[in-house]
């Protein structure tokens, strides 16, 4: 089964071998060079620091409405809920048409099929989490019947959680099989791995982790849920980055990243916006590349949106509640 | 034999005041503020657009913990900003009196007005409801009840005429039934006001009730009088024509606005102040039989 990976782009069957048993994976991962956090740290806050203004930032907020999977994920979430946050993701700001819709809208899997009818032929996306979702504590066959019943719904990206139990304590192989499992089952849907950076203490295993998924084949690499104490900040959102483009020069297969959790301002926005640009380049600077899983960020952007038009500050009274 | 080195005063950093934190202005820009004769007293910030901005972010925050807390509880928090006023009389008299011109004895009774004033109003916030609402005779078996609301951020130009009770005589009517408070502080003597913004940081009110910005009263006028989010102002410190032109910005959110007008802030303040910063809410409640059961109650 794994000799799947030879069906991929040529430069890929030079990692092939790299998950032939889980210690040639071990080797590689471990063999991955050491991150320097400091530095890490230093070059996402430098990149934190440039002033984006007048047309620059107008051309900055539509391009991060444009990348955003407008996200609601509670358990009190209804079916009224989702077709609302579906036609605020369509048309976020009713009194500008010219505001660009978002990506996706990013739901349970029970949610999809709702979000699908709302969204019709607008061509906003609908994205589900998937495995057992925020957890992963789950036996695989559950995961892949929870992805199955997902796509079956509609869902035209998958967001699954990766086992963090099993690759902390090592067992790496198990990982990199059960994303290609949920991989299999996607069919044309995107997957997208969130790694829950926040629960993987080091940024050494960061780095491991976002190698791993991309052998495995995840379409994007994804920092957090959202639903734990540390999400996406911009140290370890370019540690993925720098995952992704190093991955694109040794195979030549391009992989997105999406920051989710905690970037709520539009500075935070646009911050990770010039660290795509200064880090991967025009490549990644689409939605197809680069999303923000995000709520209360788009009403952020909404109301500088306004103010760049009209001038006068905007307030929470001039957008939707959710 | 060695002679005792004098010692070396160590100098106060004005700050503003947002959200219960003392930031630099963004900008970090600062301006001299000179005593009536020219003299340095010290450096106060320049505070900008964005800084307002930032106040009114942290006003609004504020304002569903303030307005949601009981009359009584206000009452309190404000006599213990009173309790706190009293303790630093020194120096706000030594500050009124360098920053206005004024002697020192005239100070000293401007500081002792202005802790009055502060106490006077801190005793209406659980009798202006009586005042101002109350319930309402009406033709059918209902009870009819009016009751008065803080209208929400106010943004208030501090008079240029009274550095301390001026800036007293405003803030106080405005924050005791519920709003918060933006302040663009006296624009030639802002240091009482910066000074007072310590006092509130230690006297249990919430962070963002009130926030002190320093600077040029014209250039902070501008972006709280367009903001959206802002829904009140009071122009006591704006000249005829800011006055004029700050109007016509506010009128676009519809913003309640307190034009300015000759004040002699020694007198009886009255109840102006605390009504134009209040909507009334008036609810309906059924009494009598509720319908076929004959139900009462």
């Amino acid at each position: 089964m794994l000799l799947c990976v030879t069906s991929q782009s040529p430069p890929l069957t030079a990692l092939a071998d790299v998950t032939a048993s889980d210690a040639a994976l071990r080797r590689f991962l471990h063999g991955l060079p050491g991150v320097d956090g400091v530095g890490l740290e230093a070059r996402a806050a430098s990149l934190g620091t440039r002033s984006v203004k007048t047309t620059a930032k107008a051309y900055a907020i539509d391009l991060a409405i444009s990348m955003i999977d407008l996200t609601t994920l509670e358990g009190a979430d209804t079916p009224g809920k989702v077709r609302s946050l579906s036609a605020k993701g369509m048309t976020p700001d009713p009194t500008d048409r010219g505001t660009p819709s978002v990506a996706a809208i990013c739901v349970y899997p029970d949610m999809a099929a709702v979000a699908k009818e709302a969204l019709g032929t607008s061509g906003v996306r609908v994205a589900s989490v998937a495995t057992a979702f925020p957890a992963g504590r789950a036996a695989l066959p559950v995961k892949l019947a929870d992805t199955r019943d997902a796509v079956a719904a509609g869902a035209d990206e998958i967001d699954m959680v990766i086992d963090r139990g099993a690759f902390l304590s090592g067992r790496y192989l198990e990982v990199f099989e059960e994303i290609r499992a949920v991989k299999e089952v996607c069919g044309t849907a995107r997957l997208k791995v969130i790694f829950e950076t926040g629960e993987l203490s080091t940024y050494d295993n960061i780095r491991r982790v976002s190698w791993l998924a991309m052998l495995a084949g995840a379409d994007f690499v994804k920092t957090s849920t959202g639903k734990v104490a540390v999400n996406a900040t911009p140290a370890n959102t370019l540690l993925l980055m720098e995952a992704v483009r190093d991955f694109r020069a040794a195979t030549g297969v391009q992989v997105g990243v999406k920051p989710a959790g905690g970037i709520r301002t539009t500075k935070d926005a646009i911050k990770y916006l010039v660290m795509v640009n200064e880090t991967l380049g025009d490549d990644w600077l689409s939605n197809e590349w680069f999303r923000f899983g995000a709520s209360s960020l788009l009403n952020d952007l909404l109301m500088q949106r306004q103010k760049l038009r009209t001038g006068r500050y905007s307030g929470p009274d001039y957008v939707t509640v959710d | 034999m060695s002679e005792r080195p004098e010692r070396l005063a160590v100098l106060k950093t004005y700050k503003l005041f947002v959200g219960g934190k003392f930031p630099r202005s963004e900008s970090g820009r600062v301006y001299e503020v000179t005593d009536s004769k020219g003299r340095l007293l010290a450096n106060a910030p320049l505070a900008s657009r964005k800084d307002a901005r930032d106040a009114v972010g942290a006003a609004r925050k504020a304002f569903g913990g303030w307005s949601g807390a009981t009359a009584y509880n206000r009452g309190q928090v404000l006599y213990r900003v009173a309790e706190m006023l009293e303790g630093r009389r020194e120096q706000f008299t030594a500050e009124v009196a360098a920053g206005s011109g004024i002697s020192r004895a005239k100070a000293a009774a401007e500081v002792d007005a202005a802790i009055d004033r502060w106490v006077w109003y801190a005793g209406w916030s659980d009798k202006i409801a009586q005042v101002a609402g109350g319930a309402n005779p009406v033709a059918g078996p209902f009870f009819n009840l009016s009751t008065p609301e803080p209208t929400g951020v106010v943004a208030v130009l501090a008079p240029q005429d009274s550095a301390l009770l001026g800036l007293v005589s405003v803030v106080a009517p405005a924050i005791v039934t519920g709003n918060t408070v933006v302040v663009a502080a006296n624009e030639k003597a802002p240091l009482p006001a910066l000074s007072l913004a310590e006092v509130l940081a230690t006297s249990d009110v919430p962070g963002g009730v009130v926030n002190v910005l320093s600077g040029r009263t014209a250039e902070l006028g501008a972006p709280l009088a367009a903001h959206q989010d802002v829904n009140a102002i009071d122009l006591a410190g704006a000249d005829a024509e800011l006055a004029k032109e700050l109007q016509i910005a506010a009128a676009d959110n519809l913003k309640r606005v307190v034009r300015p007008r000759a004040e002699r802030w020694t007198t009886d303040p009255g109840t102006d102040r605390m009504l134009a910063f209040l909507e009334t809410k008036t609810v309906w409640h059924p009494t009598g039989s509720l319908g076929a059961s004959g139900s009462a109650y």
